[in-house]
């Protein structure tokens, strides 16, 4: 365990009945740092926000927050997280001033504070022109942002937020991003999705949770090196043997793909693809696509989440 | 401090919607209407209950008979209130935001009961302006009008404890309200049968359980420590029940 994490989680597991949701998941967030949750449907994400929350028990395992055991010492634990579960928590019959001066005393800053506290996360959260409407009327993004102005209204070291960007319109969606961002400088955030993309642009570290497990936990930057692909795509209207590739230098395989196009694996720094279009033009083969694969972090994705679905197929034979 | 500030929201959360302001409304009417029924009949009866021996004073016979009638009144109205409490916070989601902040369990529930207690004082107090215009006319037996207050106020704290706690069972506040009429009313005639019972044991426990006992008891002036002992020990009962029902929401599922 670090001494200057904020949120350090160690063998927690937690079963509802026979079905195990999370399992042995330990791990650390440091500040500054924006950690993302990624997972299929049900693989335990939200459990885990629960737990970290203090809304649900685990059945084992330690939480500390800011050194704080979170069983021991509910409330001190709780005064330095701030929520957005899934569903965001509000009172729909109470504006928006109303609502986030009750949350205020809820987390109790002290009353000569409240006013400036909830005007600040209102400029945060860019909800100044809706200060005087009711919480009911607002549209589904609007919500939304209540929900994470509820969740920030009194600095808290973490924020745990539960899939944020989830109905948003996308000028919506960069906007909650850069608050994410902004978030992220100067406390440590913990942020849930399954869309990949949202991971890439805002996170620091990645966390990939597949049927309760953490299966995967790198830095982004790590990562991006990783997507240095590999792989090449080749359209040839008249492809010849695959011989005849792999005489060229640097290819290292040939694969076939269902839309008649090859699939060349090359060496890393190394790439084929100038002598390939040499050759191409040289031998006639009639090139008409050649382009390096993008790997993303979706694949990355897909792969740890399939193949732990197999390891558990295979498992259960 | 955070029980005052959970108290506030509850009693807000009662007057945007319009439920507080027709429950309170109806109930004002209606006890109205049996108020003026009991002056009424006082005036016209007085001339034989001159006659008495031990003529019944204006409380008796006007002040005990209106607050039996509020009793059961409230029992119609406590479940209303008490229904949405915890069950209708579970529904909108919004409970975990309680869950979330730095406030113990304890608070939630204290703060929530408090809040009801409070709509419940001003729904009395206005009542009680009824009985006291009386004394611009007369006189009032004090003491056994206080009795009367009182009976009538732990009674409405043990409803809403016990409204509370089926509150915090269910996320559907139907099923809380039923529950809790069904719970009232059992109570309230569980001594039905205990005269005819033979087991003495047996017909004293059941007597002992009945509310209406306790509550008679007390409304007719005689101010019994076992009386009020039931009612704090009913509402204290309902309140820890309530307290550990919402932290097991943490453990199980």
């Amino acid at each position: 365990m670090n001494d200057t994490s904020l949120v350090s989680v160690q063998h927690l597991s937690r079963y509802y009945g026979n079905l195990t949701a999370v399992a042995d998941v330990n791990f650390d967030l440091v500040q500054g740092e924006v950690l993302g949750f990624l997972g299929p449907n049900g693989a335990g994400k939200s459990t885990t926000m629960q737990i970290i929350t203090g809304n649900l028990a685990p059945s084992v395992g330690h939480i500390r927050i800011c050194g704080i055991d979170l069983l021991e010492h509910p409330k001190l634990a709780k005064a330095e997280i701030g929520y957005l579960p899934e569903q965001p928590p509000l009172y729909r019959d109470l504006s928006v001033d109303e609502y986030l001066r009750f949350c205020a005393q809820l987390n109790r800053i002290s009353p000569d504070k409240i006013v400036t506290a909830v005007t600040q996360t209102k400029q945060r959260c860019g909800l100044e022109a809706v200060g005087k409407r009711l919480i009911n009327n607002l549209s589904k993004g609007y919500q939304q942002r209540v929900g994470i102005a509820q969740a920030i209204i009194h600095s808290p070291s973490i924020v745990v937020l539960d899939e944020p960007t989830v109905g948003l319109d996308p000028i919506q969606i960069r906007e909650i991003r850069s608050l994410i961002r902004e978030l992220g400088k100067e406390r440590g955030v913990i942020l849930s999705t399954h869309i990949l993309p949202e991971v890439q642009m805002t996170c620091d570290r990645v966390q990939i949770i597949s049927n309760g497990r953490l299966v995967f936990s790198d830095y982004i930057a790590n990562l991006n090196q990783q997507m240095d692909s590999t792989c090449l795509y080749l359209g040839l209207q008249r492809p010849p043997a695959d011989d005849q590739l792999l005489a060229i230098e640097g290819v290292t395989e040939v694969e076939k793909l269902d839309d008649g196009r090859l699939r060349i694996h090359h060496a890393c720094g190394d790439n084929p693809a100038s002598r390939l279009a040499e050759q191409a033009v040289t031998q006639g083969w009639g090139l008409y696509e050649l382009t390096p694969e993008f790997k993303t972090l979706e694949h990355i994705f897909v792969d740890i989440t399939s193949s732990e679905e197999i390891d558990q197929m295979v498992g259960a034979k | 401090m955070m029980v005052l500030t959970l108290a506030q929201r509850e009693l807000r959360t009662l007057f945007v919607s319009p439920m507080a302001w027709t429950i309170m409304a109806v109930t004002q009417l209606i006890l109205a209407f049996i108020f003026l029924a009991l002056v009424e009949g006082y005036i016209v009866n007085q001339p034989q209950l001159m006659m008495l021996e031990n003529v019944p004073g204006v409380t008796e016979r006007i002040i005990a008979p209106l607050y039996g009638a509020t009793a059961w009144i409230f029992m119609m109205v406590v479940p209303l209130l008490t229904m949405r409490i915890i069950s209708e916070e579970r529904r909108n989601h919004s409970l975990t935001l309680l869950l979330s902040a730095p406030v113990s369990m304890t608070e939630i529930i204290i703060g929530k009961f408090s809040g009801i207690m409070l709509f419940l004082l001003l729904m009395t107090s206005l009542l009680s302006l009824m009985p006291l215009s009386l004394l611009l006319a007369g006189n009032l037996d004090v003491g056994h009008f206080l009795s009367i207050l009182i009976a009538l106020l732990l009674l409405i704290a043990s409803f809403s404890a016990l409204g509370l706690y089926l509150s915090t069972l269910t996320d559907q506040p139907t099923v809380a309200a039923i529950g809790t009429y069904g719970a009232l009313l059992l109570l309230w005639i569980i001594d039905i049968g205990s005269n005819s019972v033979d087991n003495i044991e047996a017909s004293g426990l059941l007597s002992y359980l009945s509310m209406l006992r306790h509550f008679d008891a007390l409304a007719r002036g005689i101010f019994s420590s076992v009386d009020v002992v039931y009612f704090i020990l009913f509402i204290c009962v309902f309140l820890v029940l309530s307290i550990r029902r919402l932290d097991t929401d943490r453990l199980q599922h």
